[in-house]
């Protein structure tokens, strides 16, 4: 008898709660767009919270009501973006996101200002005079991004992080984390040029704080047919609606700091001589350095 | 009256906190309080959660386990009722009040299997239960509800507090077998111990045996 009422009670509760929750389904359903979930089915899935929303269904009912760009999600890649803008009826424009270190200061072209040996995190020392390192601007090298990144496609090389392009997503972690500020998400793919150098120092304090640094001649500026490379708040930053990707300040900067760090090699192509014989290439490496140095001493007189 | 029910309310935050003396809902206080805005975000939905869920589970205990001798099935009763009512809850949310929908967010459907939501329920009834009859429904009713309250503000004094503590304990470098987890719980123990000095506060502040 006992046995039968708990039985009977629990299936009464169980019933007249599963009636509730059916009819307050039907009857308060929120008409919700079909696109959301279309579009929820084309993200990466990884809920990685890189293109700055809770997760991927929030992305996809940001896109769908508040027209979002398509191209935010950074695991998905242009495939992604390319599948949302199917549904959305626009056309994708992305470019393939990748990380890029705008530092090269290593051990080798940037001295250690102090030796530090507070907690080690890159947050913790940015705030002691800037970092450890003589450039004030430059990748502190305790590995913030390494812990943030999901993917482990950031490493400290030599004090400096390195992104394996193989891995990285482009979600902007690591972007994000960086105290220094030295992470660029956006570099317009593999075909164009990177400054890789942050400092906003004038041309000597940033010639004396690092030997890789960018020292905003203007070569840069000036060699431009394109209007794509400008010195701003003392460091060159490339626009990459306007730059074509021809390298050519890459092959004229005196401090070959312009780089293509999303290529297999990262070295700007050597300038091109009208058709030449075999021995000419030979010629080429040697003929590189000249021009290098009788250009430093202009860029510091033109500071 | 009052007195009593602001005793039994101040008792519910600082004496029997639900989280740091009672040690209910320990995973979402350690899963949830890396940020302060979370923390926010998943109290505030569990003080509402907690109040809802009494005003139905403690009127079904006395009108229909107690009469009917079935009180052994509170437990099964109880997780059902909270199931049925976190769901519909969230239904009604997004049809009519689309701002507080939006401002629980992901939290609300957590609490479906919270074990501190369920804690509050059953022990109201064996706290103000018994007032039934010496009070009337009325006031045990009221009792129990604000006995709820309470504890979903302890909870939330608790979270916010202990995202404060975490975000230190994030930025200090513990030895290596500490790190992570370890340090936390350690970091919650102390401020568990704090909380124990509050023994005894509300009962001779209000002057009132609970």
């Amino acid at each position: 008898m006992n046995i039968a009422s708990a039985v009977i009670l629990c299936t009464i509760v169980g019933a007249v709660g599963a009636i509730i929750l059916v009819a307050a389904a039907k009857f308060m359903a929120v008409e919700e767009d079909p696109r959301i979930e279309e579009v929820a089915a084309c993200l990466a899935g990884a809920n990685c919270g890189g293109c700055g929303y809770a997760g991927c269904s929030d992305y996809a009912k940001a896109v769908v009501m508040d027209g979002v760009a398509c191209d935010k999600c950074a695991p998905g890649g242009p495939k992604a973006a390319a599948a949302i803008a199917k549904i959305m009826g626009g056309e994708a424009s992305a470019v393939e996101k990748k990380a890029v270190v705008q530092c090269q200061g290593n051990s080798e072209h940037c001295k250690p200002a102090y030796d530090y040996t507070g907690i080690q995190t890159c947050a913790a020392a940015a705030n002691l005079y800037g970092g450890p390192k003589t450039c004030t601007f430059a990748c502190i090298g305790l590995g913030d991004c390494t812990k943030v990144c999901k993917f482990d496609a950031i490493h400290i090389v030599d004090g400096v992080a390195k992104v394996d392009k193989d891995k990285c997503t482009g979600c902007g972690a690591c972007a994000n984390i960086c105290p220094k500020h030295v992470i660029m998400i956006d570099a317009g793919g593999p075909r164009k040029p990177v400054v890789m150098c942050s400092n906003q120092d004038k041309g000597p304090v940033a010639m004396k704080a690092c030997t890789t640094s960018c020292i905003a001649c203007g070569m840069c500026e000036r060699t431009c047919k394109f209007d794509a490379i400008h010195v701003v708040d003392g460091v060159a930053r490339v626009d990459y609606d306007k730059c074509k990707g021809c390298g050519m300040c890459a092959q004229k900067c005196p401090k070959k700091i312009i780089l293509f760090p999303l290529k297999d090699n990262p070295y700007p192509p050597e300038p091109k001589k009208p058709a030449a014989p075999a021995a000419k290439p030979a010629a080429a490496p040697a003929a590189a350095p000249a021009p290098k140095a009788e250009e430093k001493p202009a860029a510091e007189k033109a500071e | 009256m009052l007195v009593k029910l602001a005793a039994i309310f101040f008792s519910m935050i600082l004496v029997n906190n639900y989280v740091l003396v009672k040690f209910y809902g320990i995973c979402p206080f350690l899963g949830v309080s890396k940020k302060l805005d979370s923390a926010v975000g998943m109290s505030g939905a569990v003080i509402f959660v907690m109040f809802m869920a009494t005003a139905v589970t403690f009127p079904i205990q006395i009108f229909v386990l107690d009469p009917a001798g079935l009180s052994y099935l509170q437990t099964i009763v109880f997780i059902l009722v909270i199931a049925v009512l976190v769901q519909f809850i969230e239904i009604f949310l997004k049809k009519y009040i689309v701002a507080l929908y939006n401002s629980l967010g992901v939290y609300l459907p957590l609490i479906t299997t919270n074990c501190c939501v369920l804690a509050v329920t059953i022990l109201v009834v064996g706290d103000y239960g018994a007032d039934v009859e010496s009070l009337g429904f009325g006031i045990a009713y009221i009792e129990a509800l604000i006995c709820a309250i309470g504890a979903g503000v302890g909870f939330m004094l608790a979270m916010v507090m202990f995202s404060g503590v975490r975000k230190r304990v994030e930025a200090c470098d513990p030895p290596a077998p500490f790190k992570g987890l370890p340090i936390t719980l350690l970091a919650a123990a102390i401020t568990s111990l704090s909380f124990m000095g509050f023994g005894g506060l509300v009962e001779n502040l209000f002057n009132v045996t609970l």
